[in-house]
């Protein structure tokens, strides 16, 4: 008997979930706000969906339900991502070492 | 358009770089690197599913048009944003990750040709399931968020909002939502579809209410958990890796965080989730409030203090966030720095309204993170030091929670601030912390209390330095 799909992707799901749970502990306490942040503009990869329904309109019919959507889901998502990313590297680019002084 | 099995490939690429990107933050000096390899997973994911669906006919110029309108607004919040707005714009940003979850679970369902889920009426049962769980976690996500956006942009009270009959209404909204989305699976009704949605955002709405300011840090954490979870399960519907394994990492992120959140405490995460924390122990403490005697002082006595001790212990609480005062704070360090003063801070794991949220305020000042400590790593030096300098942190330096098993905070770990020499207490007025109860340290012989704004008594201080 064939294996299904799904059984793989709930095999996926449940060792990131242990890979996600090991990096984690590992992150340093004082980035855990750039920690949230950019687990916040990585989740929004959901905006693959989006880019998919929004695609999905054939040429007549470019705005239906289903594709407006989509398109605000990619806004969103896209607000995540650009904003996600670029606050962390603003956060991270303060981290600094002490100078060595002297 | 590439082939299902080269897409999954570079799904997959992309999954290996979020990994890494979170990876990175061990250390400050492998995040900035590791900052760029989510970026780039970003890049190769969304290249991909351009490449993988090729019908670049119609839509694809208003795919694009909404692309850059919502990265220009990101752009500009995150080049605009003050860090200490942090727990707000991470808050808004979860809202929109559970919002975008929904409207994609919605696309899916008006459409499920162009996902290959199956036909209007008739969606492949388990795709079915997976998408009305990621619908209704989104849901719950997005108006959890925007309550815990409100309360610490301050336009909602922060103190919980309770009633009666809160718990078993939120019980059965609870099992409704599961009775719905039983329903749906068997019905294929969208009438089940919109009314499950709603019911979603009722209950994030009524979850979040009760919650309390302080525990934010906790509910935040939560809520970056849910939309993890929410990301899964749309990325099972859409049989997509780079989704699955993002919702796993984002979701038990969160829920470390959460944990880290509730240990640092000493509470369950059910105590915290059930919310109304501190809203009934103000009555008990009021009856008992006798008048006993406090010393203090202005910036003057605390500069004498400061300039003859050899080591000096900072320890900034929420306070400082709100008063602004790191800046200030850090030109007092500087000039103490000068003389010869050994200086340090110390950080509780729940100071502030985020995890993490004093060291980036501390390094927007420009503190060096090696100078910045965490509560196990610190704790001991204070019998060593000559001052500890609490600016804006009341309950985590509270030895009650250590002499006390009567108090609602004993047995949370606490800065051990009182066997300093002195101790100097920045605070506006005598007025309890957030767990509403009095702080011994507050009385104690060796405490100067410094009833000022944060900012205003740091920068008199390093005048009189």
């Amino acid at each position: 008997m064939e294996i299904d799909p799904f059984i793989f992707r709930l095999s996926i799901f449940i060792l990131s979930i242990f890979v996600g749970y090991y990096v984690v502990w590992s992150v340093t306490p004082s980035l855990h706000t750039p920690l949230m942040s950019v687990t916040n503009a990585i989740s929004s990869v959901i905006i693959v969906g989006a880019i998919i329904a929004g695609l999905a309109g054939n040429a007549n019919e470019v705005f239906n339900t289903s594709s407006i959507f989509g398109f605000l889901a990619i806004s969103l998502a896209a607000i995540n991502i650009f904003g996600g990313f670029l606050v962390t590297q603003r956060m991270l680019a303060m981290y600094k070492k002490k100078k060595k002084d002297k | 358009m590439i082939s299902a099995n080269l897409s999954a490939i570079f799904y997959l690429i992309s999954g290996v770089l979020f990994i890494l990107a979170l990876r990175g933050l061990s250390s400050p000096e492998t995040s900035r690197q590791g900052n760029l390899f989510g970026i780039l997973g970003m890049i190769i994911a969304i290249t991909v599913t351009f490449l993988s669906v090729g019908n670049f006919s119609s839509g694809l110029i208003y795919v694009l048009i909404f692309l850059l309108i919502g990265g220009l607004i990101g752009a500009f919040i995150a080049y605009r944003i003050p860090m200490t707005a942090m727990p707000e714009l991470v808050a808004g940003f979860h809202s929109l990750v559970g919002l975008a979850a929904v409207f994609v679970a919605i696309s899916a369902f008006l459409n499920p040709d162009a996902f290959n889920l199956g036909s209007p009426g008739n969606i492949k049962l388990g795709s079915l399931i997976e998408m009305s769980i990621g619908a209704a976690v989104g849901a719950i996500t997005f108006s959890g968020s925007i309550i815990a956006f409100l309360k610490l942009q301050g336009i909602m009270t922060g103190s919980p909002i309770t009633f009666k009959g809160q718990h078993p209404l939120n019980a059965l909204i609870l099992i409704s939502i599961i009775v719905l989305i039983y329903l749906l699976c068997s019905t294929q009704s969208s009438n089940m579809f919109w009314t499950l949605l709603f019911v979603s955002f009722l209950i994030g709405f009524l979850l979040i209410i009760p919650i309390g300011g302080a525990d934010m840090p906790v509910v935040i954490s939560m809520l970056n958990s849910y939309s993890g979870w929410a990301a899964a399960g749309i990325g099972f519907t859409l049989e997509n890796t780079a989704l699955i394994i993002t919702g796993a990492l984002v979701g038990s992120s969160g829920a470390i965080l959460s944990y880290i959140m509730c240990k640092g405490m000493n509470r369950s995460f059910f105590n915290v989730i059930l919310g109304g924390f501190g809203a009934t122990e103000q009555s008990s403490n009021s009856q008992n409030k006798e008048q006993r005697p406090v010393k203090s002082g202005n910036a003057d006595d605390a500069a004498f203090l400061m300039k003859n001790a050899s080591s000096v212990i900072i320890v900034p609480g929420y306070g400082m966030a709100v008063a602004q005062a790191q800046h200030a704070l850090r030109e007092m360090v500087d000039t103490l720095k000068k003389n010869d003063i050994k200086v340090s801070y110390a950080i509780h794991p729940v100071a502030g309204r985020m995890p993490g949220h004093m060291n980036v305020l501390l390094a927007e000042a420009n503190v060096p993170y090696d100078e910045v400590f965490e509560l196990e790593e610190i704790n001991n030096d204070f019998a060593n030091a000559d001052v500890a300098f609490v600016i804006g942190a009341n309950d985590v330096t509270n030895p009650v929670a250590k002499t006390d098993p009567q108090s609602p905070i004993y047995g949370m770990p606490v800065l051990d601030v009182e066997k300093c020499k002195s101790v100097l207490f920045v605070k506006r007025s005598l007025s309890p912390g957030y767990a509403g109860i009095d702080n011994d340290l507050f009385y104690k012989e060796n405490t100067l209390m410094l009833f000022a704004d944060a900012k205003k008594m740091t920068e008199d201080i390093t005048k009189n330095l």
